[in-house]
């Protein structure tokens, strides 16, 4: 039973990172690119050790892929930020259908 | 020295956690690499070792973490169907919110949960004025005050009495 | 235009799948198939991005997607050294990352 529920999170977590994947192709941004991969990639893979956890239950391998979920999550978004703020500064510009930019207007 | 015995604790659970065995080898090696560690860099760990001995900071903690998971659920589904439709339906820019946190780690754990909210990515922290600068996906609103109260409210609620 | 492209992006993909779940391969195949047409998406985002931080996106998002590769061999292989790449992996990704961001910013690596 904790076999199929843990293969139905690994074909949600691969399904995610697919369209985590396309969207970095069609984004006309480097910000929404950003936001896409660490949103889908990173939601993808954590779903995918979940269901490793699922499968292997209080084992050595279940518990360490738990605690690699657990750290992906915590150092995904910190290295989007650092990303998306070095673009910035390195003079990165928004797409054309953007609205408004506070950012640019504060620095100056 | 407060910080360096917490964070040898945290380091140890760390350890026993990637081990999985009670064997005395094993408890041994960790505890060494722990002290060693613990006495390199201790001072850098945290500036106010007394937060961790207040039992009603993790009960919020336990309450948080369930609030961001469904966030997360809901920013997938939205960003997949964004995506995959043929005219892509997005109207990005980067936009201001102000926050009444102080404190440093509050600070980061707000930024890194609006990073994995609906639609969002936080560009820049400026400490001294409370302002986080937030890149957003579809835009409803410019002004400051009320893309605060859509965006952060309930999530500064419970970081409140977590971290300050 | 935009339209025709989003239809002929469609057929590939349904394409794929349809291959994937049709021909006789193994099951570790079949899930390790979209995973593999992921990382080509992203080889191509490193080739043709217009920007330097572009280039590091793609290649932050290709470390992540290793650790997916390294958990879907460790359930079908049952070897279990695989699990333990990925924790690594996922540390060195990290301080990969930051190092990229820092050097766009423009500072030194020491500060």
């Amino acid at each position: 039973m904790s076999e199929t529920i843990g293969m139905i999170f690994i074909v949600i977590g691969i399904g995610f990172d697919f369209f985590g994947c396309i969207g970095l192709i069609r984004l006309p941004d480097l910000y929404l690119r950003l936001m896409a991969t660490a949103k889908c990639v990173t939601l993808g893979t954590c779903s995918l050790m979940f269901g490793i956890f699922l499968i292997n239950g209080f084992t050595a391998v279940g518990i360490k892929a738990l605690l690699c979920a657990v750290f992906l999550l915590l150092t995904s978004p910190v290295s989007a930020h650092a990303l998306s703020r070095a673009a910035h500064k390195s003079g990165v510009k928004l797409c054309d259908e953007s609205v408004c930019d506070e950012y640019e207007k504060d620095k100056n | 020295m407060k910080s360096r015995i917490v964070l040898f604790i945290i380091a140890m659970l760390v350890w026993l956690i990637l081990s999985w065995s009670l064997d005395w080898q094993h408890l041994l090696v960790g505890s060494l690499a722990s002290l060693l560690v613990a006495f390199l860099t201790g001072d850098l760990f945290t500036a106010n070792p007394y937060k961790f001995a207040h039992p009603h900071r993790y009960l919020w903690l336990m309450l948080y973490i369930p609030v961001l998971m469904w966030e997360m659920v809901k920013a997938n589904i939205d960003l997949a169907y964004r995506i995959l439709h043929p005219r892509l339906p997005i109207r990005p820019g980067i936009i201001k919110v102000k926050t009444k946190l102080k404190s440093e780690s509050g600070l980061t754990f707000l930024a890194n949960s609006i990073t994995l909210k609906p639609g969002m990515t936080s560009v820049d922290v400026d400490q001294e004025n409370g302002y986080i600068y937030v890149h957003c996906v579809n835009i409803k609103d410019t002004d400051p005050a009320r893309a605060t109260e859509i965006i952060i409210k309930r999530l500064e609620n419970i970081l409140e009495r977590v971290f300050d | 235009m935009k339209t025709f492209r989003w239809v002929i992006g469609l057929i590939l993909i349904l394409a794929f799948l349809v291959f994937n779940l049709v021909l006789n391969i193994s099951t570790l195949q079949r899930f390790i198939n979209p995973l593999l047409l992921s990382c080509f998406l992203c080889l191509f985002r490193i080739i043709r991005g217009p920007s330097p931080a572009d280039r590091a996106v793609a290649i932050d998002t290709l470390g992540i997607l290793i650790i997916a590769f390294c958990g879907l061999l460790a359930v079908f292989t049952k070897f279990d050294f695989f699990i333990d790449i990925a924790i690594a992996w996922a540390l060195q990704a990290f301080i990969g990352t930051l190092a990229l961001a820092k050097y766009l910013e423009g500072r030194s690596f020491d500060e």
